[in-house]
């Protein structure tokens, strides 16, 4: 029984963390219809400069929550800068091309992105320090769950709560909403799409970015190419979900993680990335309008 | 040109830039021996190189925007179909080139030949690509898949019941051609960009199976010892061998050459453009949608096949490593960058991006990120490629042709 | 008059939305039918679902092309639609932009050859003679058209007017029996739009194409009409001779506000 909550915890931990990067996913995908293939790459990236802020600030002495604190403000504003100007070299003058288009161009700026900082930092795995204080009300179940999880728990559940809200009440959300729609109508009533569009690429640049800095700080090591597999089965988990859903990236990842886990506890921890390909395969051959989605017919 | 106004422009842009890469390129943090590099350096370097590519980067948007209102007023042929066209040209240009291919490898070292060797199975496998990305407009991102069921078909077989090269390459061809109608086949009737999602994920799948089905495959150690082919029993030197296969692969190419050609002006070829153009009023003119995608996806997977084939055979060693799925971007980079569609284009692109990171060794640590930044640039300045695929024309009775025909 | 094309009960619903209520419809032999009504109206979706593009949720739809037997189409794909002999053009013009105005017309020859991958690859003489023979009856079915001086030019070079009727070339080229154009007037100028009336008289004449056309341009469809059906909110409410509709006080409710004289 202790097996089974261990592996429900730590699926629940997995789909925390895609979901932390398939909501930006699904806002992109919801809003231009593009696969933004980089977006893996910002999760990382907000890790890398996490890493860097921690280092510096360990160095210096500082006490554990404020490094937290300052190398997650200064990781999501980073990503974010780095979502927004994406965004504006690589995807911005493709809007009125084909789709396969921009497609190809986000694939291109993904692997630009992971050179980058291969070249510029390393190719190996760094150490990534614990940010996350261990909580004393949690030493009885510390087998069980760790504190970093119970923090990325929270922090999946306060980010959705908060961006289903930016969403639904304010100015920017309907803005968002009514871009998503029909673009084209939403530039007539007087919505600036421009800033609508790099308003979702910030948005979902800092959520991923939490999730970068959290998972860092959870599993203790990062390279330069975790943003790749993790932003994949994120996008799986986005059109599980019912892409351009946000309850839905949510739900999406929840139930990946959580298949993921079991799969690696019971079945075979060898083949852990061929279950999460198969998945995707099969959602998107099988329901490619996910659990929450609709389907839409192409307007002839 | 150069107003205060451009010039401010660019002073913000490498700001901004500066900003941006500050602490990826500047900082450099070890935890474990709590030292700490700064390289200011390079946030200098960022800034220069921003601030004058900035330029190039808006001078570039204004051609391109001039570029599409020429290009609608006059219908001129770019300027390598024009060389092609050109007889006085062209003919001594195919002889001397014919010359130079066939002493290639007399004359250069065989680290040259063998380099050459590996470009020419880019162009064929580039080519293949373009059937389905070029033509039929398939984004398939799992294409190195079949690369590998290539590979390893000659691999294991020699491996297990001693075939040779000759007999592997038409079961490798094979092979890949049924991975290709098998994983084709449930696929195809994705949308584009989901289409792109499932390839890559089909080409994973393949690549970790290989990577951990130790008794089939002998995992991420791989299999060695695969014999190079063989020239009627005869014994070849290493040399020799090198350049038997050199020439196997120029043989290869050229026949890869006249059947895409071929392919592309037929009824098929046809229908592929048009599927990729519209789908929905392709199939209104009649086509059959999911069996004109699946041959293109097969015929493209068994180029695959024959190159993997090869490469096992030149490389007399393989393992998983050899198939992930940056090889599927460096060859969709390939076609990208020659021209989507366009045969000489293929060619142009592979040689390009194989062999200039080869020669200029300085370059090929930064490969990957060209071949990126490639990507990027190609689709927003020029996403027809470098040479541009300009369809067929036909002369007919009565009509003042205006435009060179075939 | 035979028939041609006969559609009975034909219902398409989208979720909860239902945009076609039982229409039955009928197109004889040479006939020229116009299926009109206000924007929104269904006739767009009717064109999908008789066509293949949208599976209708009832009714159905069967062509017997002339000398024939009666061939249910419901629930066939596009392509299978059009092998049977019903061909269509789009209201938005859906060509292949980067192919030539011939190549075009030859993608609407495609159903009608038979050459496989081995034909061209290697070039057998049946495939040399299917290609020469496809160039050249379709440079005949745009000669037809008057589209004969575009013949290399890409389509998406060619101007608005010729865009259009190189939809018509293209869906003439599968050799359909009947032939439904949606709006093949849209966007064109008086000169261009009588053009168009003759073409299509034409193509009926000449050719012994049925046809049945989506059009907002009453003159157009009063003067070219053997009869008209007219549809609102996804209902038939009229079918008879021009004269009978423009006298119909139903149609004359639906397209309140907007003019019906010719």
């Amino acid at each position: 029984m202790d097996y089974f909550i261990e592996l429900f915890l730590g699926g629940l931990t997995r789909g925390s963390i895609y979901a932390l990067i398939a909501l930006g996913y699904t806002m992109v995908y919801g809003i231009i219809q593009l696969i933004n293939f980089a977006h893996g790459e910002i999760y990382m990236l907000g890790a890398f400069t996490a890493l860097i802020v921690a280092g510096i600030l360990t160095m210096l002495g500082w006490n554990q929550v404020a490094i937290l604190v300052i190398a997650s403000i200064v990781a999501v504003v980073y990503s974010a800068a780095y979502g927004f100007t994406i965004e504006k070299i690589a995807y911005k003058p493709l809007r009125q091309a084909p789709r396969l288009s921009a497609l190809i161009s986000a694939i291109g700026m993904s692997m630009f992105l992971q050179y980058y900082v291969l070249l510029a930092q390393t190719s190996n795995f760094l150490p990534f320090p614990n940010l996350i204080p261990d909580f004393k009300f949690l030493e009885p179940i510390e087998h069980i769950v760790r504190s970093s999880e119970i923090v990325i728990y929270a922090t999946t559940a306060i980010v959705m709560v908060l961006l289903t809200g930016l969403i639904k009440f304010t100015k920017i959300g309907k803005a968002m909403r009514a871009t998503a729609q029909d673009r084209d109508m939403a530039m007539l009533v007087g919505v600036d799409v421009n800033k609508v569009i790099s308003m979702t690429f910030i948005v979902g640049s800092a959520t991923a970015a939490l999730g970068g800095v959290l998972i860092a700080s959870h599993t203790g090591q990062i390279n330069y190419y975790i943003g790749f597999i993790a932003g994949i089965k994120a996008f799986v988990a986005a059109v599980l979900g019912g892409i351009g859903s946000m309850p839905g990236a949510v739900l999406g990842s929840l139930v990946l993680g959580m298949s993921e886990s079991f799969f690696t506890g019971y079945i075979s921890s060898d083949y852990e990335d061929v279950f999460a390909f198969l998945f995707l395969v099969f959602t998107l051959i099988f329901r490619p309008s996910g659990i929450l989605g609709r389907t839409d017919t192409d307007k002839v | 040109m150069f107003r205060f106004s451009e010039i401010k422009k660019s002073f913000l842009v490498a700001l901004w830039l500066m900003f941006l890469t500050f602490p990826i390129m500047v900082i450099r943090v070890n935890t474990i021996y709590k030292t700490i590099e700064w390289r200011w350096e390079r946030m200098f370097m960022v800034g220069i190189g921003a601030f004058f590519l900035s330029f190039l980067w808006r001078y570039l948007h204004k051609k391109k925007e001039a570029g599409e209102k020429k290009a609608e007023e006059a219908g001129t042929l770019p300027l390598a179909q024009r060389l092609i066209k050109n007889r006085q040209f062209s003919i001594p240009a195919a002889i001397g080139l014919g010359i130079f291919i066939i002493a290639f490898p007399f004359i250069f070292s065989m680290y040259q030949t063998n380099i050459m060797t590996t470009a020419l199975i880019y162009v064929v496998v580039g080519l293949g690509l373009n059937i389905v990305v070029g033509l039929a407009g398939l984004l398939d991102l799992g294409y190195v898949a079949f690369y590998a069921v290539g590979a390893y078909s000659y691999a294991l077989l020699n491996h297990h019941f001693g075939l040779g090269f000759w007999a592997a390459l038409p079961i490798g061809a094979t092979f890949a051609f049924l991975f290709g109608v098998i994983l084709g086949f449930p696929v195809l009737r994705l949308r584009g960009d989901y289409l792109a999602i499932v390839t890559l994920g089909f080409g994973e799948i393949i690549r970790l199976i290989l990577e951990n089905w130790n008794a089939f495959s002998f995992g991420p150690s791989g299999i060695a010892n695969i014999p190079r082919p063989g020239f009627f029993g005869m014994d070849l030197s290493l040399s020799q061998s090198i350049t038997y296969v050199y020439f196997l692969m120029i043989g290869m190419a050229i026949f890869t050459i006249f059947v895409v050609k071929r392919l592309q002006d037929s009824r098929l070829g046809r229908a592929w453009i048009a599927l990729r153009e519209d789908e929905v009023a392709c199939q209104a003119m009649g086509i059959d949608k999911t069996r004109t995608k699946l041959s293109a996806f097969a015929l493209g997977a068994t180029w695959a096949g024959i190159g993997g084939v090869v490469f096992a055979a030149k490389t007399t060693f393989i393992n998983p490593a050899s198939f992930t799925i940056w090889e599927s971007i460096i060859i969709l980079c390939i076609v990208v960058l020659g021209g989507m569609g366009s045969v000489l284009g293929v060619i142009f692109g592979a040689l390009v991006l194989i062999l200039l990171p080869e020669y200029l060794r300085a370059f090929s640590e930064y490969r990957m990120l060209i071949f990126g930044a490639t990507l990027v640039t190609m689709m927003v300045f020029r996403p027809g490629g470098i040479i541009t695929d300009v369809r067929k024309t036909y002369k007919f009775k009565g009509l003042k042709d205006k435009q060179p025909t075939v | 008059m035979k028939p041609i094309l006969e559609v009975t009960n034909l219902t398409k619903d989208f979720g909860g939305l239902r945009a076609l209520d039982d229409i039955s419809l009928t197109v004889g032999q040479g006939e020229i039918v116009a299926l009109i009504g206000p924007n929104g109206a269904g006739k767009t979706t009717f064109f999908n679902c008789i066509t293949g593009i949208y599976p209708p949720t009832k009714g159905d739809v069967a062509i017997i092309p002339p000398g024939g037997k009666k061939i249910f189409i419901k629930g066939l794909k596009p392509n299978h639609v059009t092998q049977q002999g019903m061909a269509r053009t789009f209201q938005n013009i859906r060509l292949f932009q980067n192919m030539t105005v011939l190549e075009n017309v030859m993608i609407g020859r495609h159903c009608r050859m038979s050459a496989g991958i081995p034909g061209a690859i290697f070039r057998n003489p049946a495939t040399v003679r299917e290609e020469k023979k496809v160039v050249e009856d379709s440079y005949g079915v745009l000669e037809k058209i008057g589209l004969e001086q575009f013949v290399n030019e890409y389509a998406k070079n060619l101007p608005y007017g010729a865009q259009r009727r190189l939809e018509i070339a293209r869906a003439m080229a599968t050799e359909p029996s009947i032939l439904l154009l949606d709006e093949p007037a849209a966007g064109m100028n008086a000169r261009e739009t009588k053009e168009l009336d003759d073409l299509i008289v034409r193509i009926r004449n000449q050719e012994k194409i049925s046809i049945l056309l989506i059009e907002h341009d009453m003159k157009l469809v009063m003067s070219l009409s053997d009869r008209i059906y007219v549809v609102d909110y996804g209902k038939k409410i009229a079918e008879g001779p021009p004269m009978e509709i423009k006298a119909n006080p139903a149609v004359i409710k639906a397209y309140l506000g907007e003019e019906l004289d010719a």
